[in-house]
């Protein structure tokens, strides 16, 4: 190898008295893209956030960060911004905070230029226009004076990216750059971002958790794991032949299994018609509906007993309002009868009867918990609610028989959730689910905000707790891969309508609709669109579609 | 709660004060000067809470004739003691030499209460504090001057007598007493009031939030002082009048906060998930979203009880306030003003304010910095 761009040798972080990173070692060449892969709290993103020294100020660094011949560790604060935005330059995760929401693009691209280069206005609006045009948004001019909230979440991401991009850096920190982001858009940003790289030939650090987005971009990797670098090598070699034990667990690591069969004779337990949710759109003083977002837009669905119906489309396709509607957590219209109860007639209190049956679990597993409450006051206020009868020692002895199912030990019901893991939180938050004994359950995307190898765990109770109870569940998810390894049948959702429907089995061997066919292409193939042939294109395997 | 309490045999079991509110603690104790200001309120409070017990012009026990009594709190007939009609006055001579002969006596260390006026001073007005008199000067009204077995330590006007020859110590132990316990059931009545109506508005929102806010709007605009003058005018302001009559406006304050918690509460994904169990919305509200509005609501409530302290202060100097005669902090400070002559009047009583407020200051400084999520979870 060449003189490497960057050198980081020996980097430990410390806040307090956690230990973030130890004695990381890694190198990048010019023009080379290096991947960072851990799960959460494997200390990449701190080690990314280190070589701009962007870290609060209760993290201690040590060891060395060797960029161009300049150790940035020890460098004074006016060198480091010359560095930042200028030589080296970041991306972040959620573009929905990145950008200052009160300011137009035109001001924020023009900022980064008018502090490296000192650019006038006129100057910089011209710059702005070709880096918006390069990083391809569609008619740049009459975005300029644009507000972040004006653009959906992939042109946020490309403004953040020309943002990163206008002074043509010679290393771009890309943390999770894709993340955020729907699958389809997802291949997109990638796409931009590995023609771009070409172009101007800049190193890339690329973090990510996406085993699938390493195997498609980058040129070496380096697998991270509770702050150390445990494995490093060429994408072939590591992906080929993986060393190191946890290399192994990461690749092994994705959902796998099928559904349990399904019995078509069963009996319909849930059935909605024409169902609607639309959210009028109010204007003027005299707050008069001028429209509607129709979030949910006339759908009809079945589930039988037994099996599980996966819903699947991307953000804003309205499948989680489905999902709320179903259980009367938001006002709708049309009929939903769920195991012979017309739903829509009842009051609020007449309901509650009903809610022991249907239950949900929820995407956030952070959000979903209370935090001033005990994982027993947690899973035992169901019980409270539906079985009161119960006395003090009943109702504890099912909360740890809920616990048990879920693979918890008894002890944990006194602890508070933030002192459990995102997948034991996400445990605790089926076994509130499931201490009711429900027969319907709606999984709301109860995997995405977990990592790759705790998704599969989680997945794999999800199908245990089904087969031994015989649940009903409506599995609502982005994750293609997920559904993949749950649902019997499918639906697929745009624009709050119903764009397609069917056995699992059949949509995913013979996608009927163009907007399937492209989300299963964005999904299981991540590809890089090539436009020159330059990039790869990862063909995964050819799925063994569930029989 | 007894279903959610843990059964005695568990090894894990934990105290009464979730993880959360033990780091709280010690974040408000590792702020040595509210924690400090802490102890020294209290123990203010403690003291003045006792004032029977430390300025009276009535001894605390009495032994007369193989009989216990207690006249600091229970009104003894004079005939009791051999005497003829009305109330006993202990510190006469009569009394005195009485009590002596058939027993014995127990004084509290300053022998005048809030009301008592001390009939040996040479004419009427302030005198200054005794510290400031050499022992002849301060002897002066006794017959046997210097000499005299009255003029002892307990019968000294430390910080100097008022206009009506009220000892100032005692009508500071008393006004301080009454201050803070008007402060902090104001303070408590009104954060309740506050609380209440906040998380009404916040968790149903819609038009039950837009019509109240409107409510709160025309109500704050009404002029509570113009008020109070008309209604002091009419009814004699007895403790719980002023109290209710500061009630009133004061429950406001807490509204704001309370509400816009519970606004950006109510959408959490865990109050859906209450929702989705079925708890009832006052469930919901008490054990789900009440505790994230208790954080804001004991941030302010040290600065509330603050403010109301001042308030009844304010109301007192301006005559509008408790009734003539009760000793209270504003009361010092009108004397202090009406006796410009006696500067240990008005000194007496801004210390005393100033004392109360920055301790005050200082306890919800620490409260506001122990609540903080970016120091509680650091």
């Amino acid at each position: 190898m060449t003189v490497p761009l960057l050198s980081v040798r020996d980097l430990s972080i410390t806040f307090g008295a956690n230990t973030a990173t130890r004695n990381i070692c890694f190198d990048i060449a010019p023009g080379e893209t290096l991947a960072l892969v851990g799960e959460s709290g494997s200390g990449k993103s701190v080690t990314a956030l280190s070589i701009l020294r962007l870290l609060p100020p209760s993290a201690r660094l040590t060891g060395e960060i060797v960029f161009k011949g300049q150790d940035l560790v020890t460098a004074p604060p006016a060198e480091l911004r010359a560095v930042r935005g200028n030589d080296i330059s970041m991306i972040f995760q959620e573009p929905m905070s990145s950008l200052n929401p009160v300011h137009t693009i035109e001001r924020q691209i023009g900022e980064v230029l008018a502090v490296h280069r000192g650019l006038r206005p006129n100057a910089a609006r011209a710059r702005t226009l070709e880096l918006l045009d390069a990083v391809g948004i569609a008619d740049p001019r009459s975005r300029l004076a644009a507000y972040p909230h004006q653009l959906s979440g992939g042109q946020r991401q490309r403004v953040m990216i020309a943002m990163a991009l206008a002074n043509e850096p010679d290393l771009l920190v890309a943390d999770e750059p894709t993340t955020a982001l729907d699958v389809t858009v997802q291949a997109q940003i990638l796409t931009l971002l590995k023609s771009l790289q070409q172009r101007l030939g800049m190193a890339m650090l690329f973090i990510t958790h996406d085993l699938g987005i390493v195997r498609s971009i980058a040129d070496r990797v380096c697998v991270m794991t509770n702050g150390d670098i445990v494995e490093t090598g060429p994408v072939s070699t590591i992906f080929a032949t993986p060393q190191h034990a946890y290399t192994r667990h990461l690749l092994a690591a994705e959902p796998k299994g099928t559904p349990p069969v399904s019995n078509p004779d069963a009996p319909t337990i849930v059935d909605v018609h024409d169902l609607k949710v639309w959210f009028p759109i109010k204007r003027g003083i005299l707050r008069r509906t001028t429209g509607h977002i129709r979030a949910v837009d006339g759908v009809d669905l079945t589930i039988r007993q037994g099996e599980t119906l996966g819903v699947v489309g991307e953000s804003g396709s309205g499948k989680s309002t489905l999902g709320y509607a179903l259980l009367r957590l938001v006002p709708s219209t049309g009929t939903i009868v769920v195991l012979g109860n017309a739903l829509q007639q009842r009051s609020w209190k007449a309901m509650r009867a009903l809610r022991a049956d249907l239950q949900i679990v929820f995407q956030d597993p952070f959000g979903s918990l209370s935090p001033r409450l005990s994982v027993d006051q947690i899973i035992g206020e169901g019980l409270a609610v539906h079985r009161p009868h119960l006395t003090a020692a009943e109702r504890d002895a099912r909360v740890v028989t809920a616990l048990g199912e879920v693979g918890l030990p008894p002890e944990s019901r006194y602890r508070y959730p933030h002192e459990f893991s995102g997948g034991q939180r996400q445990r605790i938050a089926i076994a509130r689910a499931m201490v009711l004994e429900p027969k319907f359950v709606v999984l709301d995307e109860p995997t995405s905000a977990l990592d790759v190898s705790i998704q599969a765990q989680v997945v794999d109770l999800l199908r245990e707790l089904q087969r031994r109870h015989g649940l009903t569940y409506m599995f609502i998810s982005h994750d293609l891969k997920v559904v993949r390894a749950l649902a019997n049948r499918l639906i697929v959702m745009r624009n709050g309508k119903i764009v397609e429907q069917g056995e699992a089995a059949d949509i995913f061997s013979a996608p009927q609709s163009d907007y399937t066919r492209t989300l299963m292409a964005a999904a299981f193939n991540v590809a890089v669109l090539a436009p020159d042939g330059l990039p790869r294109t990862v063909e995964q395997p050819p799925t063994v579609a569930p029989s | 709660m007894s279903a959610h309490a843990a059964p005695a045999q568990s090894p894990v079991r934990r105290g009464w004060l979730s993880p959360l509110n033990r780091r709280r603690w010690d974040n408000f104790r590792a702020n040595r000067r509210g924690w400090w200001s802490l102890w020294l309120f209290l123990a203010m409070f403690v003291l003045t809470l006792g004032s029977e017990l430390i300025a009276n012009d009535r001894p605390i026990v009495v032994s007369y004739k193989g009989e216990l009594l207690f006249p600091a709190f229970v009104d003894y007939p004079e005939t009791r003691f051999g005497g003829f009609l009305g109330m006993p006055i202990y510190t006469s001579d009569f009394m005195v030499k009485e009590i002596a002969d058939n027993g014995w006596a127990i004084w509290p260390p300053i022998h005048f209460s809030y009301n008592t006026r001390d009939g040996l001073q040479p004419g009427s007005g302030a005198t200054p504090p005794s510290w400031l008199l050499s022992r002849d000067e301060a002897c002066a009204r006794y017959p046997l001057e210097a000499d005299d077995p009255n003029c002892n330590w307990s019968n000294f006007h430390w910080l100097g007598t008022d206009g009506e020859a009220h000892d100032v110590l005692a009508r500071l132990l008393y006004g301080m007493r009454i201050s803070i316990l008007f402060g902090f059931t104001l303070t408590i009545l009104s954060s309740v009031v506050g609380l209440v109506a906040g998380a009404v508005q916040g968790y149903f929102g819609g038009w039950v939030d837009l019509v109240f806010q409107r409510f709160i709007e025309i109500w704050t605009s009404i002029p509570a002082l113009y008020l109070l003058l008309i209604i002091s005018s009419v009814i004699a302001p007895t403790f719980w009048v002023l109290l209710g009559i500061l009630l009133l406006f004061s429950w406001v304050s807490l509204v704001g906060i309370v509400r816009a918690e519970f606004l950006r509460g109510r959408n959490f994904e865990y109050i859906t998930a209450a929702r989705a169990l079925g708890v009832s919305n006052a469930t919901i509200m008490l054990r789900h979203l009440l505790p994230n509005a208790m954080v804001a609501t004991l941030t302010f409530m040290p600065f509330i009880l603050s403010g109301s302290v001042v308030t009844l202060t304010s109301l007192d100097l301006l005559g509008l306030g408790l009734e003539a005669g009760t000793p209270s902090l504003g009361d010092l400070l009108f004397q202090g003003k009406e006796n410009l002559q006696a500067p240990w009047l008005g000194l007496t009583g801004f210390f005393a304010i100033a004392i109360i407020m920055t301790l005050l200051v200082f306890i919800g400084e620490a409260v506001r910095d122990a609540f903080d999520p970016r120091k509680a979870f650091a």
